[in-house]
């Protein structure tokens, strides 16, 4: 009201004229006319909301279809069993503090000797026992990053109580030594590869003794008593050595006649081709030689030990794809069903309408498993999950057609091209269809989200299978994290993450779309 | 008015009736699981014959319905529980998806409805911004999120509740101990986040065009105060779509949600449907998927009757 009041009485000499005498009239617009689409662009641009939203699903695109290529080292089929469900780690992005494949764990002294002796008996390959904890800790294969400290805990009485140690370790490193079957000639080209690079895959066997605790655990490579502890054995006597500085380890190799440690074990087959050697390698180094590179999963890797990375790139591109395949699909389907039902209305709309009341009261879930358990077999999963949508997706789009073709076709211009002559298909698509594809295109904007989110539960559920080497979905790493993520938080974190911030931004996007192209709203945000 | 809530209940029944032969049809003719054990294979095929699973679709679905409409018998369950009477395995499940939802049906309404309000009233103010802002992240984010973040804030972190629902045992037999309510309180919550953002949603947009209509500039003129007019017409105007809404969220109850069902164990119907997937149980999932059919049904239809009574100029599709 102030606004008004104050240009009421403004004086006459304030005004002049634009133009005077010359006849415009008849001459054209100067300035190009802004039509429907180029008002609902204009206007979705000044939407903030759904710009960042439309920029940040285009950085989560751009990260599905980059990040296969920036990885050259390995592509998404690249699986290693003994590195599942590890944390991330890079070693670019170790130097500043994040992505070093740490957790935080809490360690009980036999643990924290366990984790340590790793980084010690990588040291000590050749068996010689005079590597120091200080000397193991230093080492670049040592899982345990930094010990933050120790708290005494007593938990029965008149036990006395248990130090636990609370320190970072490295997950990868962590998973230390392992027995290996290889054949005879693998053995010789690790041999040899070590000469190369100077890098120690091969270590030594472990006696099976009464100083191993578990025989089939390879990094119980020092001697210790039957709980664990680590020990000193002096003329057949047993001493436990204190956790303590310049704690040394006694080795528990295997050694031949001469008291050189045994590095391999025939285990069977024929020639120098099949023969199996059982050895002991240091898983990291061993990797290092199957593969060429070092583990660096920026993400992590998954529950079955693919890269998280590559996982969520094609889940990623699965979803989205599938949703904008389904939303263009039902776009055409839905258009032509609600222009026929609505152009032609009485009877047909009748009958049609019916068989909408079916289609849309068949619960989703029940259609989709339906389709899976038909269909899933003989055509694959991805393309009987697309079907499903299909069936009742469109549903929602022809109702809005056919309300847009109600209004409409009552028209003067409709009247007006029938009776010059247009045919019945001529009327519906150029003359008013184009009138109601503003709204039909906005619905379908904001079909895709929901398709994302129908899609990651079903699959989440598994009631779609789409769990195989080179296919899966984001609702299926949830899912197959759902019941570790407690011990491995990350496959739970980086996939919750993405598809939240897809399902947030995929509707903001369609809300300001929405909005722009609704003409009952112009002018009402400013 | 009768007339048109009788067309309604028979149109639905027609549909509802279209909609079991189709999924009846589509699920006897999936193949039938059997047992690896020699004898309960034969007893079971035995079984199958005497009840006629052999016979061809049409008869097969005659004697369906003749066995509904002569002994309520909706089949037999052969794998979730050995022997079952389908209907009596859907009841046992019932009562757990209805008690979580309608907990959460509790605390959601008014929560959400109250914000909407509060929303709508501050309009284009920072805390209609904020209120809109957060309601279009717990509107986006999918259930199972939810899930998680409860389950390890309030379970991990603080460490108040339990992962999951109780079993019955546990409860002390009854579905209405506290001991149940308690272990409840995580997938309530995980719940009423979607449905209150929701509900905020919806009556904000709708009390918003209720309160720039010319009534409300009419009611501020003839001397009513900002107070009164919005709760004496604003409201009133708004509750007429809102109130379908929130009876058609009352009915969707029954059905209740299967992902919070399968993240915190409720023995409910949602995990009953993923169950009966999993061990090829067809005469359970299609009574799960009739029930479901049933529900849907029934929240529309009363959604449109609902709209008749609460503004008697509205008839749901009448003719144009």
């Amino acid at each position: 009201m102030k606004n008004t009041t104050e240009f009421t009485h403004i004086p006459k000499d304030m005004f002049e004229f634009v133009n005077h005498g010359e006849r415009i009239s008849d001459k054209k617009f100067e300035d190009k006319p802004i039509g429907y689409f180029k008002d609902a662009w204009i206007r979705f641009c000044k939407n903030k909301a759904s710009i960042v939203a439309a920029v940040i699903i285009l950085c989560i695109l751009a990260f599905a279809f980059i990040a296969p290529l920036a990885i050259t080292t390995h592509n998404a089929t690249f699986m290693d069993t003994y590195y599942s469900r590890k944390p991330p780690r890079n070693e670019l992005l170790s130097n500043i503090g994040i992505a070093d494949g740490g957790t935080n764990r809490d360690f009980s002294e036999q643990g924290i000797v366990k984790a340590v002796a790793v980084g010690m008996g990588a040291e000590d390959h050749d068996g010689s026992g005079t590597v120091t904890l200080e000397e193991g800790m230093a080492s670049e294969y040592q899982p345990i990053l930094d010990i933050m400290g120790s708290r005494e805990v007593s938990e029965i009485r008149g036990v006395p109580p248990r130090t636990i140690y609370s320190a970072r370790i490295e997950n990868y490193l962590e998973v230390g030594f392992l027995y290996l079957s290889i054949p005879q000639s693998q053995y010789y080209q690790i041999l040899e590869w070590q000469e190369e690079t100077g890098l120690q895959v091969l270590y030594p066997l472990i006696a099976n003794n009464e100083y191993t605790m578990d025989a089939a655990d390879a990094n119980y490579w020092y001697k210790m008593d039957s709980r664990g502890n680590p020990v000193r054995t002096t003329a057949g006597e047993a001493e436990v050595i204190e956790y303590a500085e310049g704690m040394v380890l006694e080795d528990n190799y295997r050694r031949d006649e001469n008291g050189n440690p045994v590095y391999y074990e025939y285990t069977g087959g024929g020639n120098h081709e099949t023969a199996q050697f059982r050895v002991r390698v240091l898983y990291y180094n061993y990797y290092q030689y199957r593969n060429g590179f070092t583990p660096q999963y920026l993400l992590g890797t998954d529950s079955q030990g693919y890269d998280l990375t590559l996982r969520l790139a094609d889940g990623i591109k699965l979803s989205v794809l599938l949703a904008i395949c389904v939303s263009a699909i039902n776009l055409v389907i839905g258009a032509i069903y609600g222009a026929v039902e609505g152009y032609y209305g009485g009877a047909v709309d009748m009958v049609m309408e019916r068989i909408v009341d079916v289609l849309a009261n068949v619960p989703f879930v029940v259609v989709a498993t339906l389709f899976q358990m038909h269909l899933a077999t003989r055509v694959g999963a991805i393309p009987s999950l697309l079907f499903a949508f299909v069936l009742t997706g469109w549903i929602s789009t022809a109702a809005r057609t056919r309300t847009q073709f109600y209004r409409f076709k009552g028209q003067e211009y409709v009247l007006a091209a029938r009776t010059l002559g247009a045919r019945d298909r001529r009327i519906i698509w150029k003359h008013i269809f184009p009138n109601s594809l503003g709204t039909i295109i906005t619905a379908s904007a904001l079909v895709i989200p929901g398709v994302i989110n129908t899609e990651s539960m079903l699959s989440y559920l598994g009631i779609v299978k789409l769990n195989t080497s080179s296919v899966t979905s984001l609702g299926n790493l949830l899912a197959s994290a759902s019941s570790i993520w407690t011990s491995y938080p990350h496959l739970m974190l980086f996939p919750a993450i993405v598809i939240s911030l897809l399902m947030i931004c995929f509707n903001l996007f369609g809300n300001g779309l929405r909005d722009a192209f609704n003409p009952s709203l112009r002018g009402v945000e400013e | 008015m009768a007339k048109y809530v009788l067309k309604r209940i028979l149109l639905m029944i027609l549909t509802f009736f279209v909609i079991v032969t189709i999924c009846f049809m589509l699920i006897r003719l999936l193949p039938r699981e059997l047992p690896m054990e020699e004898n309960l294979r034969e007893v079971m095929l035995a079984r199958f014959e005497a009840l006629g699973y052999n016979e061809p679709l049409l008869v097969q679905f005659g004697i369906y319905l003749k066995n509904i409409f002569t002994n309520w018998d909706f089949g037999t369950s052969w794998y979730v529980q050995f022997r079952a009477d389908a209907w009596d395995v859907l009841m046992d499940r019932l009562w757990p998806t209805v008690l979580v939802n309608f907990y959460s049906f509790l605390v959601s309404v008014p929560l959400g409805l109250a914000l909407g309000i509060y929303a709508a009233v501050r309009k284009n103010k920072w805390q209609d911004h904020l209120i809109s802002t957060l309601v279009m992240v717990f509107v986006s984010v999918p259930s199972y999120v939810y899930g998680f973040l409860v389950q390890y804030f309030l379970y991990f972190k603080a460490g108040l509740f339990p992962l999951t629902v109780s079993s019955l045992a546990d409860a002390g037999g009854s579905w209405f101990t506290w001991t149940m309510f308690y272990s409840m309180i995580p997938p309530i919550i995980a719940l009423s986040f979607g449905q209150i953002a929701g509900l905020c949603r919806f009556t904000r947009a709708e009390l918003t065009e209720t309160l720039t209509s010319d009534y409300m500039l009419l009611a501020r003129t003839k001397g009513l105060t900002r107070s009164q007019a919005t709760t004496r017409h604003a409201l009133k105007n708004a509750m007429v779509p809102i109130l379908p809404m929130i009876i058609s969220t009352f009915i969707s109850i029954l059905a209740g949600s299967m992902v919070i069902e399968q993240i915190f164990a409720i023995p409910g119907v949602g995990q009953l449907y993923i169950r009966s997937i999993n061990l090829l149980d067809y005469d359970v999932f299609m009574m799960d998927t009739v029930f479901y059919v049933f529900v849907g049904l029934l929240a529309g239809i009363v959604v449109d009757i609902s709209y008749g009574f609460i503004d008697p100029r509205i008839r749901m599709g009448k003719k144009k």
